[in-house]
């Protein structure tokens, strides 16, 4: 074995590692730092080179030097070995610098190991309907190279050929080790720890721009299926933070527990199911206001529907709530004091305008319609793109630059309230969504993110005011790209609203939805499901385990049935014949004959000899010649007379 | 076997081709031999014609070589007042036609008819050629100048095709030494009765090939044609030539049945020039045809 290790590769070889090496750190080139990348495939240019030019491969001492370079880089860069990023950087590196050492097919056998194992790698990264198409088709041209390492005669599509039947041939346990494999949570089972940064969405606290910059990502924030009819648009708040604390610019939460809402409601009860993407948060996002939430989520005492843990994998959840309904009328004083607090001296127009509305209307519901009013001023504008505003920002913004978007709106309202004396403050979440017909579902993007306010009026609790609504009605019944006006860029993604374009991106998300459903939503708890209708109920890891190998040993016996059934009975000389060559332990090439086999014997095992030629004649007799009956017997006299090989 | 010990003392140093070319005779198919000029592939046509006391004529094919000049034509006898045919040198039991890619296809086909009919039509007449029917064709490797190569379709008519190569280091020096075998070749006395090589064809046609032998026959064939390396796989005749050629093979070591030995040593000779290689458009190289015997499992 170790000779046919230490083989020279043939020369049609080292263009299929190349292909191989390419498909699998490829997509790492898409988080990968560039000098990283820019260095992998300068090596993978030089190893081709090398190869075209027929040149030897660079001195062993070099490729240390680059190597010990290679690994200070990484620690440099990532300032830590251990984690995913810093792991798979290495692993990417030392499989470009590999090609630089395709010596042996020894070598060859380590780079498709590497290879394989860097499939894996991408899943940490993403789990999209393209990854998984992509490394099938790598799976399958670095089983073709593995196959081509060890079966030179064969032709390139041959090779293609073979691995393609070895991969379908696997498919079977592939779906039973999906379907019961235990999903386990822990350290050993999961994602690395640092799999879950860059995920986007709302954030804890609000400063202006922050939501204007949401707004330019197409990225679907959470998808919502409704078991009834679905809302109207202009109903559809999606909750998320509620920012109570203002220093001037920034909107926080505010800490501390709240007691338990009291939440009245009339009429109906919505139902409906989400889909929500990891970002990070606990927050669930519900609509107002949910009435029954899933088991491990509660509300916050401020309407927030809050997720034990962090939301930092795709999580599917089922939501009632009410759309009519009071929240805390016989909120607690030190609440609403707390929603009355505004940092002292800044915005002074602001906070004289609201004291005369204070003094002049006096009742509270007069105040929050008069401020409505002073919204609906033509001379406010809905944008993108507001102007910078100075310290005292809700001045410059009321009563100059009178452009901006929600979070403007929003805030200005409830700094209004405040310094009128009405309890009020900023919600942040998402509005509206829109619909895909191929599927059902209500998608709801990165773009939908918005703010509004609330404030607490005397016997009605808090009200939901949407001073945007007033602004730029299109934005609640229509979403976005219809509020903004004409003229102003758009991000792509949003370009896209009409024709067959949206009808694509449709059809593309609903295939995408599926997959997350289906595939990617098999957790533990489906799991659980699918056994206990298999009449496994309760079934924990263990069991699981038994149920995995019972399914892979019946398939396996399937396998073996299929094959025996298949399969010629072996003639009783042939059987002999591989006895002997046990006994002896001699290789026997499935194209080498048994004459052939004595020669090369005579040349290298000359000892041999004696006890292999009666052997070798009577298998010769036994299998070719006319009459066989006598030959069989003196050839199993002659295989039963061999010694057993001493153990070497 | 005399024969062979005989002709191994004219041509040196090729006993493996000899022994092919004999093979070839045996299976009662005919041979090709390719190679450079000068390097004895008229003087093996020579001592196996000799040695086999067969009737012999030789062709040397030129370009301007006609079909009439092979089969032969009908002159009117003044005397008889009637048209008498004058046989050409096709009929004769071994042929060799000499550089036969030196002559035009047409000339080319009029042999080849014969070779795969055993007579030929002439002036609308039948005439059958003496029996056994040999033909011993030699050609120069077809980059040379002035050559027609054989179409694949001609080149399926014979057996085999053999190379000679050049003689060993020992082989030239005695070469040397002794002087050139062509006028020996002509000396030779023969070892064989007219009679007596029909009756060695049909022992060798007889010889005994099991079912698990004919299943690598078969595994061979279908191996070239499911492979990609080769433009098109062996036809059946192709099969049959090589059970045909492994018999011969066999009963020369003198076997009562046929090894996968045999086909192993024969299966070059009967295989490369019906194959081409998928890229070039030349034939398949012999590591090609190596790479196809290792590639198919002894049944």
């Amino acid at each position: 074995m170790s000779t046919a290790h230490q083989e020279n590769l043939a020369r049609d070889v080292p263009p299929w590692l190349f292909v191989s090496a390419l498909v699998t750190t490829l997509p790492h080139v898409t988080h990968l730092p560039l000098w990283l990348s820019v260095l992998s495939g300068t090596f993978f240019l030089w190893a081709t080179w090398l190869w075209r030019q027929d040149r030897r491969q660079p001195k062993r001492w070099l490729l240390l030097l680059l190597v010990v370079g290679c690994c200070v880089g990484i620690l440099s860069e990532f300032r830590s070995p251990f984690g995913r990023d810093p792991g798979v950087a290495m692993l990417v590196i030392f499989m470009a610098m590999k090609l630089l050492e395709m010596r042996s097919r020894r070598d060859a056998i380590v780079l498709l190991m590497l290879g394989y194992f860097l499939l894996l790698t991408h899943y940490f990264y993403s789990q999209s309907i393209f990854t998984g198409a992509w490394l099938l088709v790598a799976l399958w041209l670095v089983t073709a190279t593995l196959i081509r390492l060890h079966a030179t005669a064969m032709s390139a599509k041959e090779n293609m050929h073979y691995a393609g039947q070895l991969l379908l041939q696997s498919l079977p346990f592939m779906l039973v080790l999906y379907l019961l494999f235990p999903r386990i949570s822990g350290p050993l089972w999961g994602m690395p720890q640092d799999a879950y940064s860059g995920k986007t969405g709302l954030s804890d606290s609000m400063s202006p721009g922050s939501i204007a910059n949401l707004v330019q990502s197409g990225e679907i924030a959470f998808r919502v299926r409704f078991a009834g009819p679905v809302p109207q648009r202009h109903q559809l708040y999606w909750r998320g933070p509620v920012l109570e604390s203002f220093d001037g610019t920034t909107w926080r939460q505010s800490m501390g527990r709240r007691r338990a809402e009291t939440i009245q409601h009339t009429g109906d009860v919505t139902a409906y199911e989400t889909t929500l993407e990891a970002h990070n948060q606990r927050w669930l996002l519900a609509l107002d206001a949910p009435v029954s939430l899933p088991a491990d989520a509660a509300l916050d005492g401020r309407l927030s529907a809050l997720a034990q843990k962090m939301v930092n994998t795709r999580q599917n959840f089922r939501i009632s709530s009410a759309l009519n309904y009071q929240l805390n009328t016989d909120e607690s004083p030190g609440v609403l004091s707390h929603n009355l607090k505004l940092p002292p001296g800044n915005n002074p127009k602001t906070r004289a305008m609201a004291e005369e509305w204070r003094a002049t209307l006096g009742n509270p519901q007069a105040i929050v319609n008069q401020a409505l009013r002073w919204f609906s001023d033509p001379a406010f504008v809905y944008t993108l793109q507001p102007p910078l505003l100075g310290p005292n920002s809700i001045d410059d913004f009321l009563f100059q630059s009178k452009r901006g978007f929600c979070e403007h709106y929003a805030t200005a309202f409830v700094v209004l309230m405040r310094s009128a004396g009405i309890p009020a403050r900023v919600i942040g979440g998402y509005q509206g969504g829109e619909m895909n017909p191929r599927d059902g579902f209500l998608v709801v993007r990165q773009s939908e993110a918005h703010a509004w306010a609330e404030v607490w009026l005397e016997k009605r609790g808090w009200i939901r005011v949407d001073p945007t609504s007033v602004v730029a009605p299109d934005r609640i019944t229509n979403g976005i790209v219809e509020a903004l006006p004409s003229g102003e860029p758009l991000p792509i993604f949003m370009q896209m609203h009409g024709g067959w374009l949206r009808d694509m991106r449709h059809r593309w998300e609903a295939i995408n939805n599926t997959w997350n459903q289906q595939v990617l939503g098999y957790d533990a708890k489906r799991q659980l499901e699918l056994l206990s209708r298999l009449g496994l109920p309760e079934a924990d890891w263990r069991n699981l385990v038994i149920a995995l190998g019972i399914a892979c040993g019946a398939l396996l016996i399937l396998i073996m049935l299929w094959a025996l059934h298949n399969a010629k009975p072996e003639a009783p000389e042939i059987r002999l014949w591989r006895r002997a060559l046990r006994k002896t332990g001699v290789d026997c090439a499935p194209w080498e004959t048994p004459m052939a086999l004595v020669e090369r014997l005579q040349a290298k095992q000359p000892a041999l000899i004696p006890q292999m030629e009666p052997v070798v004649r009577h298998f010769l007799l036994a299998r070719y010649a006319p009459d066989n009956t006598e030959h069989l017997a003196a050839l199993r006299a002659a295989v039963a007379s061999l010694p057993r090989r001493r153990p070497d | 076997m005399p024969v062979l010990n005989a002709a191994n003392q004219i041509i040196l140093g090729k006993e493996t081709e000899v022994r092919l070319a004999a093979t070839c005779l045996l299976a009662g198919g005919h041979l090709l031999i390719e190679d450079l000029p000068g390097l004895g592939k008229t003087t093996l046509a020579h001592t196996l014609a000799r040695l086999l006391g067969l009737h012999f004529s030789r062709i040397q094919f030129t370009a301007d070589l006609l079909p009439a000049d092979i089969t032969g034509v009908s002159i009117f006898d003044r005397e008889r007042s009637d048209f008498r045919f004058i046989q050409g040198p096709v009929f004769s039991q071994l042929v060799l036609a000499d550089e036969i890619n030196r002559a035009t296809p047409k000339t080319q086909s009029a042999l080849l008819e014969a070779m795969e009919e055993g007579q030929v039509s002439i002036e609308g007449e039948t005439r059958a050629l003496p029996s056994p029917f040999f033909v011993i064709a030699t050609q120069n490797p077809s980059h040379q100048i002035g050559t027609f190569p054989l179409p694949e379709s001609q080149l399926d008519r014979f057996l085999m095709r053999i190379e000679l190569g050049y003689p060993g280091r020992d082989a030239e020096r005695a070469l040397l030494t002794s002087g050139g075998r062509r006028t020996r070749a002509e000396q030779l006395d023969s070892l064989l009765t007219p009679e007596q090589l029909p009756q060695l064809q049909r022992e060798v046609a007889d010889l005994y090939a099991a079912p698990p032998l004919i299943d690598y026959v078969q595994a061979l064939v279908e191996a070239s044609r499911h492979t990609s390396v080769f433009r098109h796989g062996l036809s059946p005749r192709a099969g049959l030539a090589l059970l045909a050629a492994a018999r011969a093979w066999a009963w020369l070591a003198g076997r009562d049945m046929v090894l996968p030995d045999d086909v192993q040593a024969v299966f070059p000779s009967v295989a490369r020039h019906r194959l081409s290689s998928a890229q070039g458009g030349n034939q398949a190289s012999s590591t090609d045809i190596d790479s196809l015997l290792k590639r198919v499992a002894i049944p």
